[in-house]
């Protein structure tokens, strides 16, 4: 795969099971506060280099800006093995996964992110007063709210925030077709639908804005790269859903991942402007057999399909002449197969995709139990599907009984627990936190800083995600006896 | 066509319609085992959902994040 950062950020949906409980803020505090494996509870959150309100529209926007003191801060912020981070952001537990190049990687650190957080239900289930919590990986809770998944992909500075836009947005308004996590129902005042592709669709009221809370653009313009501003942007893309089915996950951020380095190369890319994308994007949800023509602005229309055909046939005239890695190749075969599928019968892929594996299941028990839509038993379904407690929920059980195909073994998962990626910074970041855990001070995604004692802190910035890697980092790592030798080897 | 080629042709056309009805019939099995399957997964949904559904969902209210 051609080397590209990329990463997520889950806000799970959280319950509790029992009356009497605290607000969603404290209850969150108290869950991501009993992870058990963390290599230092004392490690900050480095907030220097943080600026949400810068918008790629090249402003910054007015806005209050996160500065906790220390003791909130280590309450709010675990910075994980795996080069992680779990925290809490307004009411939900977050995590996101640590730097990644590889689209299958997103899928496995995902997945172990799940396991963290499963892993602090069960230790707050064990507390002296315990806490029933339940957590969801999903994005609403079907009463209009909803909270957020958002993918970030590293792009070159040199490309235009404009043309990202205009190539992206009918992207983004068809891969939900693959990348969908399904729904029962509709809501924020949107038309009624008995099942829907998509978890976020009824939420995007706008096209281009910097918000992410309310009215939520299709196109996010937070220009927060964590890196080297000169060299890269940040797309922050957050119109995705959280998905269950690895291969949603691994088709949703490597067909963009291949689309992202096509706009950069220049390579040829199809001719489509949207004509209403934020209505077509709600009605390409509701469509679930995949038969509805889009409108583009020159009166042309085509189905969701044939748009995401477009993008991916100009993949393969693109990538036939400078000759796909093998990781190219693989994220274009699993997309051609599941567009043929797609086309022919979505149902075929019920295995495969988070919204035809849900709705085959809710109609499997409709069928069996004689009941329609609006049935309460079906909104327990598709809430429960995301349930992560591997004995309650639905995903869980149809994984365990082999009713789901994977592209990860649980090995690998739980090895991405303890361990970073090795082809990013995350893997000095990891490393650092496990070899010198009491002498790291602080982290973020762009810097390291060491407590040195007699009040001394140095701070080593990594400004560049594809440095600090294992091939140059770890025979210093290794043999090094102290921080102070890391520090000196890599000043030379 | 020589004689020969015939013959083969046929007996090849005759050990793909045993295949196929083999196929035919595994294809039934396989049908059998996926709905035997299913209703299996549908006791089990039936045992794992939550038993009071409708409060459940209506109690689930969540604040708008991100």
């Amino acid at each position: 795969m051609i080397k590209r950062i990329l990463g997520t950020e889950t806000e799970f949906g959280i319950a509790t099971r029992h009356s009497g409980a605290l607000d969603p803020v404290s209850t969150s505090l108290l869950l991501i506060n009993q992870y058990p494996y963390l290599p230092s509870t004392r490690v900050l959150w480095d907030y220097e280099h943080e600026n949400p309100l810068l918008d790629v529209r090249g402003f910054e926007v007015e806005g209050e800006r996160e500065r906790p003191g220390p003791e909130y801060n280590r309450l709010l912020n675990k910075v994980l093995a795996n080069g992680g981070r779990l925290y809490v952001d307004g009411a939900h537990p977050e995590y996101s996964t640590p730097e990644c190049t590889h689209p299958r990687d997103v899928v496995i650190y995902e997945k172990a992110g799940d396991r963290i957080l499963r892993q602090c239900c069960e230790q707050a289930a064990r507390m002296k007063e315990p806490s029933h919590l339940v957590l969801y990986r999903n994005n609403t809770d079907g009463k209009g709210n909803s909270y957020g998944y958002h993918e970030n992909y590293l792009v070159d500075r040199s490309v235009p925030f404009e043309t990202l836009m205009k190539q992206l947005i009918p992207f983004f308004v068809t891969r939900q077709i693959y990348a969908g996590s399904g729904k029962v129902g509709a809501e924020n005042r949107m038309p009624p639908a008995p099942y829907q592709i998509s978890q976020r669709a009824d939420f995007f009221e706008t096209l281009v804005d910097l918000n992410t809370m309310v009215k939520r653009p299709i196109f996010n313009t937070r220009d927060e790269p964590h890196a080297d501003s000169a060299k890269y942007r940040r797309l922050h893309v957050i119109v995705g859903d959280a998905n269950m089915a690895e291969y949603s996950t691994y088709l949703k951020v490597g067909a963009l991942a291949v689309v992202l380095t096509m706009i950069e190369e220049k390579g040829p890319l199809p001719e489509i402007e949207l004509d209403d994308p934020v209505r077509s994007i709600k009605e390409v949800s509701r469509d679930i057999g995949l038969k509805l023509p889009i409108r583009l602005s020159d009166g042309r229309k085509y189905t969701a399909i044939e748009i995401q055909r477009f993008y991916l046939e100009a993949a393969h005239r693109f990538f036939e002449q400078s000759e796909a890695d093998p990781g190219t190749q693989e994220v274009l075969m699993k997309w051609g197969s599941v567009l043929d599928r797609l086309e022919e019968d979505p149902m075929q892929l019920s295995r495969e995709l988070d919204w035809v594996i849900k709705l085959e299941l809710i109609r499997s028990y409709m069928e069996k139990k004689k009941c329609g839509w609006d049935d309460s038993r079906l909104a327990m379904m598709d809430l429960q599907y995301h349930d992560l407690r591997t004995e309650k929920g639905l995903y869980a059980a149809l994984e365990k009984d082999h009713y789901v195909d994977r592209i990860t073994t649980d090995r690998e998962i739980e090895e991405a627990e303890q361990n970073p990626p090795t082809d990013t910074r995350a893997y000095f970041r990891g490393t650092c936190l496990k070899k010198f855990p009491k002498e790291v001070y602080a982290a973020s995604w762009s810097s390291i800083l060491f407590d040195l004692g007699n009040a001394t802190i140095k701070k080593v910035p990594l400004m560049e995600p594809l440095r600090g890697t294992q091939s140059l980092t770890r025979s210093l790592l290794e043999s090094a006896r102290s921080i102070e030798e890391v520090l000196s080897r890599l000043s030379m | 066509m020589s004689k020969q080629e015939h013959k083969a042709d046929r007996k090849k056309e005759a050990g793909k319609k045993e295949e196929e009805a083999a196929a035919g019939s595994k294809s039934a099995e396989k049908g059998k085992k996926i709905k035997d399957d299913l209703d299996k997964l549908m006791d089990k949904i039936d045992d794992v959902l939550e038993k009071n559904a409708e409060e459940f969902v209506k109690n689930y209210i969540q604040k708008g994040g991100e």
